[in-house]
């Protein structure tokens, strides 16, 4: 008999540690991003600044680099220097933002367009070839027609950087022989691809290539 | 007196030796547990307000992660859309869809739609997505295949034993920078080769070992300390 009672109380004894069983570690009294609040009517714990403040390094002093405008006109020059990473990033950032509906061909076909989408007009046309680099800008920053402002998704050195590619779109599907390099083929061996095709923004796999030319086989 | 037959002997004897199996099963059995989906919702859709399905958006139309997710290579958060992410395609396609109506009224009225967090580490636990985006982890490396679920669920069971698995070593998951959110990505193998700058790769540990190497990733010793995590 008095065992059993001994057993007994070293079993609720044992039992003691589950009350310890909580999860105040887990879940921290603490938001994590853009938690719901119970504190503020708008239920979120992230906030919106103070209307008529600016944070700090964004007074975007700098207007052409954030709208692209000279005195309210779109103006024809990048703030900074286009180098091949420039160009790298914009086709990254174009491919990821602006496909869906341009298309990476930039003729306004993409698929969202194919959904029922509006179609956009293609930048091979005599008027977006001859645009200035601001408008473009302007677009992606502002919004034109059916397509909403591209500001809260792609910063604005991204934007510049897409504003570059989109012209070197233009060139590329402007090109005559005069810009072929010397030494250089044309037409250049089509790339064979293998596998899925890749999905959104990523490139299919190029086919490794055997190359007994030695000329550039990318 | 003998009351019992001697043949229960035997049978003390084994219940006794059984005893230890039964024990090592209930062992076992909790901590399979404690690892099961009933744990840790791995492979459990949420409810959300909307049935956003990953499938169509990114496997039909083929959207990339950041089209959406925007800061996921530079903040420790990759960033729910907001609402008008949603309106950017849905202003024109599939207006008067009713199961979209949660997301109009959301345009409409400023509130933000209350989706419920799928992939919730806990508290004590300092994750940052850009370091791994950056070092060459696949988005479905963790995500797992994205691409092909209707409805969102967490592939991995986030525990800590799953965390440790890639930091024990990162060469077994590593790919190349571009084809981290490439969703079908498939590392490389005798049958599927891959070149990158020039070599030929049909081995992910040795393209691994490359790839651990070129993107300066810290020692093991360094990623499986404790206050990499737990800061």
């Amino acid at each position: 008999m008095r065992n059993l009672r001994k057993f007994a109380f070293l079993g609720v004894l044992a039992l003691v540690p589950l009350a310890g069983c909580r999860q105040d570690m887990h879940d921290q009294p603490r938001f994590k991003p853009l938690a719901e609040s119970d504190f503020y009517p708008d239920m979120r714990s992230a906030r919106q600044p103070v209307e008529g403040t600016v944070a700090r390094g964004q007074l975007h002093e700098d207007t052409y680099f954030y709208t692209g405008l000279v005195n309210g006109k779109p103006g024809d020059y990048m703030p900074f220097p286009v180098t091949k990473d420039v160009l790298e990033r914009g086709r990254q950032r174009f491919d990821i933002y602006c496909t869906p509906c341009h298309s990476r061909m930039g003729d306004g076909n993409g698929v969202v367009v194919q959904r029922g989408f509006q179609r956009p007009p293609s930048y091979h046309t005599d008027r977006l070839r001859n645009a200035p680099l601001g408008y473009f800008f302007d677009v992606m920053t502002a919004g034109f027609g059916a397509m909403p402002s591209y500001a809260e998704q792609v910063p604005a050195r991204d934007r510049w950087a897409i504003v570059a590619y989109i012209r070197a779109l233009q060139l590329s599907q402007n090109a005559t022989s005069a810009d072929v390099p010397p030494g250089q083929k044309v037409p250049s061996p089509a790339p064979e691809f293998r596998g899925d095709p890749g999905s959104g923004a990523t490139l299919p796999q190029l086919q490794p290539v055997q190359n007994e030319s030695g000329g550039e086989a990318k | 007196m003998q009351i019992f037959h001697r043949a229960t002997n035997t049978i003390a004897k084994a219940t006794i030796f059984g005893s230890i199996f039964l024990l090592a099963f209930i062992l076992w059995a909790c901590i399979q547990f404690q690892r099961s989906p009933y744990v840790t919702y791995a492979h459990v859709a949420r409810p959300q307000p909307v049935p956003f399905s990953h499938e169509h958006h990114v496997g039909a139309i083929g959207l990339d992660c950041r089209y959406c997710h925007t800061s996921v290579e530079k903040s420790s958060f990759a960033g729910i859309p907001p609402t008008q992410t949603c309106m950017n395609c849905h202003s024109q396609i599939w207006l008067g869809a009713p199961m979209l109506e949660p997301v109009r009224a959301s345009y409409r009225s400023g509130k933000s739609l209350v989706w419920n967090r799928v992939n919730d580490l806990p508290d004590f636990v300092y994750f940052n997505h850009s370091i791994h985006i950056n070092k060459g982890i696949g988005c479905n490396t963790c995500h797992g295949p994205v691409d092909r679920m209707p409805l969102m669920y967490n592939e991995a069971s986030l525990q800590m034993e799953w965390c440790l698995d890639c930091h024990r070593d990162p060469a077994k998951y590593i790919r190349p920078r571009s084809q981290v959110f490439n969703m079908r990505y498939e590392p490389p193998s005798g049958s599927k080769p891959m070149e990158l700058d020039g070599k030929l790769y049909t081995d992910q540990l040795v393209l691994g070992k490359d790839l651990v190497k070129q993107y300066n990733l810290r020692t093991v010793a360094d990623i499986t300390s404790c206050s990499t995590c737990h800061r």
